[in-house]
């Protein structure tokens, strides 16, 4: 019981990242119809922002909490507006110059950006893995055992889930605010719909589109200071298993829907969690890799997608 | 603006689907306050004039003036928002989107100051889209969805709508109102009306010049009167079609 409670803290942790990450590709395919490949790889460089923001502050587990509290604001606001550069540049170069080309260009060359995200952060960085010592040591006891042997199981929450699911939930409710009540918002779910009525009615298709490169690219931002301060260590390689995993989560939630990201994103973490617990952590990234074969083949649309045929 | 100046002005314009010729040197004026009709068979050309005129596609030749601006090589969106508004062939309303939110759509990007009273103006206009106001576009009947997409256009306060068959699939008491509430319109608030239409008798009865496309070329224009009275319109457009 106390170790089926503590995977759960931990895959609703991990759940949230990949949660984030998968609202960027389903934005994305939601309003171009097409899987961004690099959006994967935008994450990874959100992370090393995240981390040369961090040692550029100077921030240890010996700063107070208020300070690392402040500053990790700062990191994250950084980091977010950072990466949304990437995000925008990536659109702007490599995808809209092919607009109204074939339906496969943009994917070919959405994998060549992953390639040069991954060789540019390699290069500029190393390709050995980067270590952050951890920011924050403590946490809260939930549940005090002691099994029949004597040994005491805790079940403990620490302090960097709560700051990871907070945060999450948090950004989640604001996202989707925007999506739902903004004029932004708005737009955006006319270009989905139909971009040429968007556009009679006066919207700028264009900038609509950065515009949603650019939120995706946050929360990718946000996904990788998450990642950093959860397993404390990344390389330029990270972008790629983290992020078929988040597009699984998507595809799983039904690939466009908002709120279908966010509960895949959780199904995702809390199945690989449970799957590393119960049976073996060498298989863990298979377990992912079994679900998005799984339900492309049974579920293409997804658990929230809509069916592709539809009434108009 | 000069009153001798007309509104929306196309001179010699022709567009390409393509390769493909789709209109062929179209010369055509609306003033300020009028109704203007096109009217043509089946793939003549009028859905694309229209689409021409808010620059999608773009003419390849030939030039668009609205207001005086030359407008033929601007993007769609800023053409829009100089107050053009258009309800395109087959509706197109989003149907995932509530009939409030297509509302909101159509109010424009930017100026929201008098949202609230345009939107009454729509719904006394259509009583049916305040009553349906929550529900999802894609839900209405065809008829609604044409009510609504022209409440759509009206929203952003257009100097000029462009109305592309406003009466395709509706009863004909609808079609009688839709017409009723473009003439009150154009006589209470003096609003440039450009429409194509199928229902050419009504068309013709309700604008002050019409025009005739054939194969995307201006075969004939006058009058509404003068149109109805001649003998090749009431031939191609009128037999039988008189309801
Ligand atoms: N997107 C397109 N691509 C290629 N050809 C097109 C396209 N749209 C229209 N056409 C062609 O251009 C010509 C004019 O079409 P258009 O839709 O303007 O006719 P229309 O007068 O509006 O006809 P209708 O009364 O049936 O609506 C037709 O021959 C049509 O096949
Ligand atoms: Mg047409």
């Amino acid at each position: 019981m106390e170790y089926f409670v503590q995977q759960l803290i931990n895959g609703l942790t991990l759940g949230s990242i990949y949660g984030l990450i998968a609202i960027g590709y389903t934005m994305v395919y939601g309003i171009i119809g097409m899987i961004n490949f690099a959006h994967g790889d935008i994450f990874m460089v959100g992370s090393f922002i995240a981390l040369i923001a961090i040692i550029a502050f100077g921030l240890t587990a010996g700063s107070s909490l208020a300070v690392l509290i402040l500053a990790l604001i700062l990191v994250l606001l950084i980091a977010m507006a950072l990466t949304s550069v990437y995000g925008w540049t990536v659109e702007r170069l490599a995808y809209r110059p092919l607009r109204g080309s074939f339906r496969l260009a943009p994917l070919i060359t959405a994998i060549g950006m992953s390639i040069v995200l991954q060789n540019f952060v390699q290069i500029a960085q190393g390709a050995r893995v980067k270590p952050l010592q951890p920011l924050f040591s403590g946490g809260f006891t939930l549940m005090e055992l002691e099994g029949p042997t004597g040994a005491v199981f805790r079940v403990n929450l620490s302090f960097a889930q709560i700051l990871i699911i907070v945060t999450t939930v948090v950004l989640m409710t604001v996202f989707t605010l925007i999506i739902a009540k903004t004029s932004l918002g708005r737009s955006q779910r006319a270009c989905e719909q139909d971009r040429k009525m968007a556009a009679l009615l006066g919207v700028n298709v264009d900038r609509t589109i950065s515009l949603t490169f650019v939120m995706g690219a946050a929360l990718a931002a946000v996904a990788g200071l998450m990642y950093l301060l959860y397993y404390g260590v990344i390389d330029f390689y990270i972008g790629f298993i983290a992020g078929v995993k988040a597009f699984t989560a998507a595809v799983l939630g039904g690939i466009g829907s908002l709120p279908g990201a966010m509960l895949g994103g959780l199904l995702i973490g809390l199945i690989e969690t449970f799957w590393s617990a119960y049976f073996s952590i060498e298989y863990k990234d298979v377990a992912a890799f079994s679900i998005l074969a799984i339900v492309l083949i049974f579920l293409p649309s997804g658990i929230l997608g809509r069916p592709e045929v539809e009434k108009v | 603006m000069n009153a001798a100046s007309p509104l929306l002005s196309v001179r010699g314009v022709e567009t390409y689907y393509g390769n493909i010729i789709a209109l062929r040197g179209v010369d055509l004026d609306v003033h300020v306050g009028e109704i203007v009709t096109l009217i043509g068979a089946n793939g003549a050309g009028k859905s694309t004039l229209m689409m021409t005129i808010c620059g999608s596609p773009q003419a390849r030749t030939g030039s668009v003036t609205f207001d005086g601006t030359d407008i033929t090589r601007m993007p769609t969106h800023e053409i829009m928002r100089m107050a053009i508004a258009q309800s395109p062939e087959g509706r197109r309303i989003f149907p995932r989107m509530t009939v409030l939110e297509n509302l909101q759509m159509g109010a424009g990007v930017t100026d929201l100051s008098h949202f609230d009273e345009d939107l009454q103006k729509v719904y006394e206009l259509f009583p049916v889209l305040k009553a349906r106001r929550n529900q999802r576009g894609g839900t209405l009947s065809g008829g609604e969805q044409q009510m609504l997409a022209i409440g759509r256009a009206l929203m952003s306060r257009p100097r000029l709508l462009l109305l592309d068959e406003p009466s395709l699939g509706l009863a004909p008491l609808v079609v009688k109102q839709i017409f009723a509430a473009i003439a009150e319109l154009n006589r209470t608030e003096g609003l440039t009306v450009f429409l194509v239409e199928q229902n050419a008798f009504h068309a013709l009865k309700l604008a002050h010049r019409g025009y005739v496309m054939v194969n995307g070329s201006i075969t004939m224009n006058g009058t509404g009167a003068e149109l109805l009275a001649r003998e090749e319109v009431r031939a191609a457009y009128l037999e039988g079609g008189r309801h």
